[in-house]
């Protein structure tokens, strides 16, 4: 029955999948999902399936979502690998945040400043009692949310230089999916690979930090959540046009700073930026941004979450869930060789005494 | 509520939590272990103190919840709402007319009554986590007051910066003997918790932890005889009631560095301008 039957492998393999089919389905009696249904009313999971499969797009991260049968590292993985498959047209031109149709902006550094604080769809203040009505309240018409300009809350403390300045570059920034990781890695590679990371992983590592492991004295400067417009410059036209929009959550977290022999005490910057409404993630993302900036910095290096390299290493959940779960491959052929090593050595051992 | 005990917890996990407390009074300052539980808030948002204020609630207790010294905070609503909704207690924002106080990151300007008890938020309330961030290590070092190390990065601050820089959160000692992280209130607060008349009580939820000051009990900022401690705050006076001895916030009134300043207890503000 077991896989280790040493033949039939091919009729087990078509059997399990007939199977797994079946389980996907669940009772036919019951409706099946529709990908609009998990678009409208999972939006959580289809942003961070579009995280960490890196490709905005909901309607594909949905139907992952339903072939994963809900696994969000299995409907990533499924994203990962269509993504792979796209051709490359063009590049876009960088998205402007301060632009942002801002639909949640919050600050916790200041009680208020200009464009206000906008809590947004939030679940930060309901109490978490499990709701037994059958079907949720209808929600009631909502006034229409005028887009108000709102300058970033960390531009007002750089105009007193307490704000570390961001150095702006011209020059292309790496990426990940084209060329392999190298390190010691760029803040731009840093960030793309924490962007795409496994949520869970990242919110271990700054949580860490917060608990002593690399502490960065962080606050939130500005968490907004909304639609971003993307454009590129078309070579045969030479000038920008939008092609559409992007939901995204930005993060920046403003983080106490001694100073160093070349800087002086100031606020430093950590920053997140992610497909969707993802608060955890965002905010998760620039703790680590921020942790890996110690060795710039000057800061010891003592932590996990400051090690750049292993945190780049590891917080791929695609490259993590393949590594750890082959596991259950076959491995019998190098068991075998351990089994005849450890005999040897136990004889060694017990010809000792 | 229907289906909840009165205020949320039952009745086992506050005799539980009480049993906590009454330890932590025994021993000031020093961090009482309790089996924390899940709260219908998250972590980080209070459950420490909500589940102390649970476990020490009354019915015919008033209450008051502050969030950065204000009522009117979001956090602050959503918890006075919370136990209005699950002990139908009365509350106020009024400091003087409150029994219990659940507070996040300030203390009163109102000075505190014996008759009343401060329930503190605590997010870490192992003080040394910074430069130790092993539990298991730092509580050997209180095991032995052990506490030199504090002593040096306050010294490595003043040599580097020429002050101490830690401006909220900073350490105190209760009653001689154990180092206490007072919340991250601001330093400008700490001295009121020295000799305070009423009981003050520290609650960690994610972290397991209640710890308690008792009434009229020493607590002293660590610092040092040529660097005495110095609770500070903006020399700004309040732009609403003109206070100068109280906390101000600063708050941002347009992109041009325009600046306001403000009492952050809203209670004593409106009070003095009342």
């Amino acid at each position: 029955m077991a896989y280790v039957a040493v033949k039939g492998g091919e009729a087990a393999i078509a059997a399990a999948h007939d199977w797994l089919a079946a389980t996907r389905r669940g009772d036919p009696a019951i409706p099946q999902i529709s990908t609009e249904q998990i678009t409208q009313q999972l939006g959580r999971a289809v942003d961070r399936v579009m995280a960490e499969g890196s490709l905005y797009d909901r309607e594909l991260a949905a139907r992952a979502l339903a072939q994963a049968q809900g696994d969000i590292i299995e409907a990533a993985f499924l994203l990962r690998a269509y993504r792979t498959t796209l051709p490359r047209l063009i590049d876009s031109e960088p998205v402007d945040t301060s632009e942002m149709h801002a639909i949640r902006r919050v600050s916790a550094i200041f009680k208020d400043m200009p464009g206000g604080q906008r809590l947004g769809p939030t679940t930060d203040y309901t109490h978490r009692l499990l709701d037994f009505a059958e079907e949720a309240t209808p929600a009631a018409s909502l006034p229409p949310v005028e887009p108000a300009p709102m300058p970033r809350v960390t531009d007002m403390l750089g105009a007193e230089a307490l704000l570390e300045t961001d150095v702006c570059s011209e020059a292309p920034p790496g990426d990940l999916t084209m060329t392999p990781l190298k390190i010691p890695a760029g803040r731009d590679v840093r960030l793309q690979a924490l962007a795409r990371g496994d949520e869970g992983f990242l919110l271990g590592l700054g949580y860490s930090t917060q608990r002593g492991y690399g502490h960065t004295h962080p606050f939130v400067g500005e968490l907004r959540v909304g639609e971003v417009a993307v454009s590129i410059v078309p070579p045969e036209l030479g000038f920008a046009i939008e092609i559409g929009d992007v939901v995204l959550t930005e993060c920046q977290m403003v983080n106490q700073f001694g100073g160093s022999i070349s800087a002086p005490p100031q606020f430093t910057r950590g920053y997140g930026l992610c497909f969707g409404h993802a608060d955890r993630r965002a905010i998760a993302m620039a703790l680590v941004d921020r942790a890996m900036r110690a060795a710039e910095l000057g800061e010891d290096v003592t932590a996990p979450a400051q090690d750049a390299e292993f945190v780049l290493s590891h917080c791929d959940n695609i490259e993590a869930t393949g590594f750890v779960e082959h596991l259950k491959l076959p491995h019998h052929v190098d068991f075998q060789s351990e089994l005849e090593t450890i005999r040897a050595m136990r004889r060694d051992a017990d010809g000792r005494v | 509520m229907d289906g909840y005990n009165f205020a949320y917890l039952d009745e086992q996990t506050k005799r539980m939590i009480r049993r906590a407390i009454l330890k932590a009074v025994a021993i000031p300052g020093h961090q009482i272990p309790f089996a924390g539980r899940e709260m219908p808030l998250p972590y980080g948002w209070g459950t420490g103190g909500i589940q102390v204020t649970a476990a020490i609630i009354g019915p015919d207790d008033v209450l008051k919840v502050i969030d950065q010294g204000a009522d009117d905070t979001t956090n602050a609503v959503s918890i006075r709402r919370f136990f209005a909704r699950t002990a139908g207690v009365r509350t106020t924002t009024k400091t003087a007319e409150a029994s219990v106080i659940q507070t996040r990151h300030r203390i009163p300007e109102t000075p505190l009554r014996a008759d009343q008890i401060i329930v503190y938020q605590v997010p870490m309330p192992e003080p040394l986590y910074k430069l130790e961030p092993s539990r298991a290590a730092a509580k050997r070092r209180h095991a032995l007051a052990d506490y030199g190390e504090m002593h040096v990065k306050l010294y490595e601050d003043i040599t580097r910066f020429g002050r101490v820089a830690v401006a909220y959160d900073h350490p105190v000692m209760v009653n001689e003997r154990y180092l206490m992280s007072p919340s991250p209130i601001p330093a400008f607060d700490n001295p009121k918790m020295h000799m305070m008349p009423a009981l003050q009580l520290f609650g960690a939820g994610r972290e397991k932890r209640i710890y308690a000051v008792p009434p009229f009990t020493e607590v002293k900022s660590l610092d040092f005889e040529d660097h005495p401690f110095h609770p500070g705050r903006a020399e700004q006076k309040c732009a609403l009631c003109g206070g100068t001895k109280s906390y101000l916030d600063e708050i941002v009134i347009d992109d041009q560095g325009g600046r306001m300043f403000a009492c952050s207890d809203t209670d004593y503000c409106e009070s003095r301008r009342a």
